[in-house]
Order: structure tokens, then sequence, then C-alpha cells
């Protein structure tokens, strides 16, 4: 790339979708594409990132994420540290801002964060000298989900502008909602988000979905149904008056889908829980369901993030 | 013995006179003795004023922490301190304590805890407190959710005649909130509450302080629904009176953006119509009240993901600074600013001051309502600096704080 161009990705993180132009977007998800072929093959390697230090400071527990992550920056060849919180200094009293201080001082190149407080990843972001990834942090924004899930569509449907996506479920508590919301109407698309009252922030209108209570209403002719996990850990008190009813309202069925278009994609994020916002029917589907789609396109996504955030760290031309 | 000073060409302000008018002040004995013209003493000492505002000290009314150094900075005199203290002030022994902790240069006047270690359950010794040098009794940080004790505690601090201070949000609804429901919340991922649950407390306390006839102050207010709720209490002739501190009626939850722990208070600034609310209610005298909540806290406590850190902001240097926008918007006429600042906070407690006529204590304030300058959270004088007016430039700034006659800035 000639270094006359403008850079096309010029953000030092990645804190969340929130601040990045629609061109930006398309650029990691084209970015992206280049690692689905190599993770299809035997080989599997890059060597971009070697003698690079990657660590993945998981405040909040993740099995697939963390996982992701450790992947994809294997396959780049960086060195992979990871620390979750049953080992970190975390649990003696250490403020998030020491332990921000700690890895710096142990010269990361790149640090992913998972943190349970919202802003969380912001702040340490503020006070390290290399990029720093949003991995999820609260409720506030999970960038690389929606990444995957706008490249899973994009690749289903061969584009994202004009389409419907209904986002369903715990809209509340769900930063892949918020980040996704932010991504596909960024790039186009028609947002809706259905959930109980309980379970729907105030305002979600003016991020630019359309929200239902009704879930028959929120799927008609949705291009893509997209259900989100009942979030129990972050609920105290009374949000719903049970699984059961939560399922008989809002829990995806092959008869509710059927509200939806006819070529309808499934989505969901992970984990599942059966029985409750999608019955296994649904989420197993040979054609329709692209779950585990998903979590291939999340490697490949998160190598692509990785690649560019360390561009400028590593010289790359254009990128100074 | 202190020597006698004399204050030369000040613009005195004079809340109770609504009068503002070029003169001169002499002080003896820590008193003043003479306003206007007169003759001072042959070995006074003089202060020219050059012109600048001559205020009566700012008494703020519901501080949490004793903090002499930005008290002074903001020309702050004498102040009610809340008693979310450690221990928390709900035993005689303790409110004398706290009673003695900054005199001269400062008086203090503890707030009783209305119940025991604040927990809302048992009334504390509300009687022994008042004794002890108790101004008042207030509910702390939090509301008192059982409505039996909140109406026992009305009706008994009514007949020891004390001001109830109240924490005007339903804690059922702002359990675990640390942000007001709407735009801002939800685009920040932020566990919220809806801006109605403090109208749902401060409508419960009316109609308890209705039924006891007791005196209920809500120390920060901060939503339309609540004003509307006083301003109709008042109208009526209930015993109710509010405060504001300057956050919510300049500063709009746009203010969290970025996750500015600085700006998490409580209650958690409200959106723009809320604002815009406040500042009527400023104006047409619903809000009785204009005070500090100086809450010093310090990295440990804000530099934190958001909804860990703590709420408060300090807030007692910039009081006045802040508030001197309210006379420049024309909002308020300056001594009616001032009476606000001063003389309310303390006739609702019965505390002296808030006067400038001779025989009152000679607690004053000079200040310069012209002066540009920039808060900056590094350099403020107190123990700590979490402003939400951060790299504000602003205009008014106290040059001098006289406390009982002695300069103490």
């Amino acid at each position: 790339m000639s270094a006359n161009l403008p850079c096309p990705f010029p953000h030092q993180h990645l804190t969340g979708i929130y601040g990045l132009m629609p061109h930006e977007i398309a650029f990691l998800l084209d970015e992206a594409e280049q690692w689905i072929a190599l993770n299809r093959t035997t080989t599997k390697h890059d060597s971009r990132l070697a003698g690079l230090t990657l660590i993945n400071a998981f405040f909040e527990n993740s099995t697939r994420t963390l996982l992701s992550f450790e992947i994809a920056g294997k396959r780049l060849g960086a060195d992979v540290v990871n620390m979750q919180v049953s080992q970190s200094s975390v649990k003696k009293g250490e403020t998030l801002i020491d332990t921000a201080v700690t890895l710096n001082a142990m010269r990361a190149d790149m640090i992913v964060v998972r943190h349970q407080s919202s802003g969380a990843v912001q702040l340490l972001a503020d006070k390290v000298d290399c990029p720093v990834l949003n991995a999820g942090d609260g409720r506030h924004e999970h960038p690389t989900q929606a990444l995957l899930d706008a490249l899973t569509i994009r690749r289903r449907k061969g584009y994202i502008a004009g389409l419907t996506v209904a986002i369903c479920g715990d809209i509340l508590h769900s930063r892949v909602a918020r980040s996704n919301i932010l991504a596909l109407t960024a790039l186009g698309a028609e947002v809706r988000v259905v959930a109980p009252p309980t379970l729907m922030p105030t305002a979600i209108e003016r991020m630019g979905a359309k929200p239902f209570h009704d879930f028959d209403a929120g799927l008609d002719g949705a291009d893509v149904v997209m259900m989100l996990r009942l979030q129990n850990e972050r609920m105290e008190g009374a949000y719903l008056p049970s699984p059961r009813e939560f399922h008989a309202l809002y829990g995806l069925t092959p008869e509710r889908l059927e509200r939806a278009a006819p070529d309808a994609l499934v989505m969901h994020p992970g984990p599942m829980n059966r029985g409750v916002e999608i019955v296994s029917s649904v989420a197993d589907h040979p054609t329709r369901s692209a779950i585990t789609e998903q979590v291939e396109m999340g490697v490949a996504v998160r190598m692509a993030c990785l690649d560019v955030l360390t561009r400028r760290r590593r010289g790359v031309e254009g990128w100074a | 013995m202190i020597k006698p000073l004399a204050i030369r060409n000040a613009r005195i302000i004079d809340p109770i006179a609504k009068s503002d008018v070029s003169g001169d002040i002499l002080i003896i004995d820590r008193k003043i003795a003479a306003v206007g013209s007169f003759d001072a003493p042959a070995d006074a000492e003089t202060l020219d004023a050059k012109g600048a505002y001559l205020a009566p000290g700012l008494v703020d009314l519901g501080c949490f922490a004793i903090d002499m150094a930005a008290f002074a900075a903001g020309g702050v005199t004498r102040v009610a301190l809340m008693p979310d203290q450690s221990p928390a002030l709900d035993h005689a022994a303790l409110v004398q304590r706290a009673a003695a902790a900054g005199k001269p240069d400062l008086w203090v006047h503890p707030i009783a805890a209305a119940t025991k270690g604040l927990s809302g359950n048992d009334l504390a010794e509300i009687g022994l407190m008042k004794a002890a040098g108790a101004c008042s009794v207030a509910t702390g940080r939090h509301w008192i959710a059982d409505s039996g004790v909140m109406y026992r505690l009305l009706a008994y601090a009514a007949a020891l005649d004390l001001v109830v201070i109240a924490h005007a949000e339903d804690g059922g609804l702002t359990s675990g909130a640390v942000a007001t429901e709407g735009e801002m919340a939800t685009r920040f991922g932020l566990p919220a509450a809806p801006a109605i649950a403090e109208a749902m407390a401060v409508a419960r306390d009316i109609a308890l302080a209705e039924r006891t006839g007791a005196a209920i102050h809500f120390r920060q207010l901060s939503t339309a629904a609540a004003f509307d709720l006083v301003r109709a209490a008042k109208a009526r002739g209930v015993r109710v009176t509010c405060g504001i501190s300057p956050a919510y009626f300049l500063l709009s939850d746009i203010a969290i953006g970025g996750f500015r722990t600085f700006a998490r208070l409580s209650p958690p600034l409200r959106d723009n119509d809320d604002v815009a609310a406040a500042v009527a209610a400023i104006r047409d005298g619903t809000v009785d009240v204009i005070c500090s909540s100086h809450d010093p806290l310090g990295p440990e406590a804000k530099r934190l993901p958001y909804a860990d850190a703590e709420a408060g902001m300090s807030g007692a240097e910039t009081l006045l600074t802040l508030s001197l926008a309210l006379v420049r918007d024309g909002v308020l006429a300056l001594p009616d600013l001032v009476a606000l600042l001063s003389t309310a906070p303390a006739k609702l407690l019965g505390l002296p001051g808030g006067t400038i006529e001779p025989g009152a204590e000679a607690d004053l304030v000079l200040f310069d309502p012209d002066a540009f300058w920039k808060i900056d959270s590094d350099r403020m004088a107190g123990a700590a600096g979490n402003t939400p007016f951060d790299g504000l430039p602003v205009q008014g700034k106290v040059l001098t704080t006289i406390k009982g006659g002695v300069i103490v800035k």
C-alpha cells in the first residue's frame, strides 16, 4: 500500500464498534476473508506476528472466546499468554490499572481483554502503550463478535445492506446486541430487537434498532434471526417469571421460524441454553443454522484484528 | 486578640437586603462591627478589595468530608457534615467530636444519622445527638426503605424540631444502577434506573412529612418530576425544602461519555429535560439551597471501571464559581444566588451565618465574578480532584475566605 493513501484503519485499539466508520468495518471483514481460506488448509500458519507477545487478559470466565483468540494468535505466530482471573492478582485486590501497568511493563505487544464491567477495556487501553482489543466488557461491547456475525451474514447472503436482522432475547444484558446493532446498521441492515420489556434497554431505538416486544411481529419476514443467551447470572430480581414462560413467549422453534423469511439464517453467539431461547432442532438445522460457521468466522476475524492492530507496531508500510 | 480588619473598596452583596453596593466592612473581635463607611481603629489592618465582591461565607449543606483546604479555597466558612462517616455519626460522642473538627478556621455542624449505623432500621439517639450539637438528622447516602421507620423518624424529629434530610431515590428501583435509564446508559451498557426513582421517594416522604408535620429537606434533587412534587407540596404548606448541586443544573448524562468516573454521582446525572427543569426550579424558588455535596474520592475509588467506581464529586472549591453561571444566564440576581449558597442553608439548619450586618460573625468571601480560570483536577487544593468539570474554562474565582475575622485563604 502506498504511504500516501490514508490508513484504512487508523485506530490504535479496538474497544468497540462505536466510532468505526462503515468502510473500516468492511475493511476488517475483507481482511478476515483471507484467513478463512488459510484456516481451511492443513498448514494453518502464518508467521507475521512472530516475536510479538499477545496477552489474553480475561477477568471474566470464558472458554470459547479465549480459545478463539488463542488459536488466532498462535496461527499468526505470536507468543500467546493467557491470564485468567483465577490466576491473576486481581483476586488479591490489585486494581485494573495496576494490572494494566504491569502488563505494559512486561512489554506486551497486544492485549486482549475481557472484563465483567462496562468500560473496563477503555480504562485499561488508556494506560498501556500497545493495542488493546475488547473481547467483551460488561454489557457494553463485544466488537469481534459483531464482526464475525457480520462476516457470517455477508458470506451466507452475499451482502448486508438492506437485510432485516432480528436480534432476540436478553437485549438488556447483551454486549453482543449492542455491538451488532452498531455494526449491522452501519453496514446498511435494518435491525430489530425483540425482548420482553424487562430485558429491553430504554432508548434502544436511539442506537438505530427498532424494538419489538412481540416475538412473532419481530420475526416477520426477517432475513436473519440472531438469538441471544438468557444471561441468568446478570439477573437479580424479577426480570422474568420463569425460563418456561420465556421459552413460550420468546423461544425460537421451527414453528416460530416460519414467521421469518423462507431462507432466514439462524444465528446464536453461544453458549446456548437449549430449550430456553432456542430449541435444538433449529440450532442444529443443517441449512438454516449458521451457528458453527460463526465460530469458524470468529477465528478468522480475530486473526484479522490482531494483524491489523499490530501493523503500526510491526512497521508495515503505510501504517506508521 | 485578633487585630481589627478593615476591608475597603468592596462590592458588598447582601442577600437579605438583596443589595449590591460599594462600601467597606470593619471587623472587630471576629464580628462585623460596621458596614458602609466608618473610621477604622488605629491598629486595624486594611485589606483593599479593589472592587471585588464581598459576600457572606458559604454555608455548605451536606458535605461528606472535612476538607479544610477545599472549603477555604471555595469560600465555605461553615459546613453541615453528613453522617456518612466512618463510623457513622450515630452517637452523641461522635457528633461532639465532629463538631470540634474544624475550628477555628471552619465550623463543622454535624448532621446526625437517622438510624443506627445508617442501616435504615432502628432510630438512632437523635435527641441526644441534638443535645451534642447535631444541626439536623439525615438518612445518609440512601433512602430509608421501610416506610414505617421513615414515618416514625419524621414524627420523632418533628417533636425535636429537627429537619430531616432525606436521600431521594427509591432503592428498589435503583438497586445496582449506576446511571439514569436513557440513551447514554443503553449505549454504554451501564446498569440503569428510571429517573422516576427520585420522584417515587420524594412522593412518599412528602406524604409522610405532611402527615407528621415534620420539616423535610431533600439534599439533592435532579428531576422534573421531583421538583414538581416539591413545588406542589410547598404550595399547600408542607414543610418541604430541597437542594441541588451545580452538576445537576450544568451537566446532563452526556458527561458520563467515555466512562468518565468523575461524572459518576448519586443521584446519577439526568437527561437534558431534567437539567432544564432544574434550572426552572432554581428560577422559580422551588430550590432552596445550592450545595456542593463535597465528597473527595481518591484514585482508589475512581480509577476503576465506571460501574465499579464510587459515586461522588469534589465540589467545594468550584461551588461558587459554577453557581455564578446562573447569574450570567439571568436565572438569578447575584444577591439571590448568595442567599441560596449561604443564607438559606444557614436558616434551614438554624445556624448563624448568611448575613452581612453589624454583630454577625465575620464569615466572608471575597470573589472576582469575572476572573477566568480553568478547572484542573490535578491542581485542586482539596483532598482530591474528582470533579466532572475537569478541564472546563470558568469565570469567577474566590480570592479570599475570611472565617471569624481571620483570613483563611
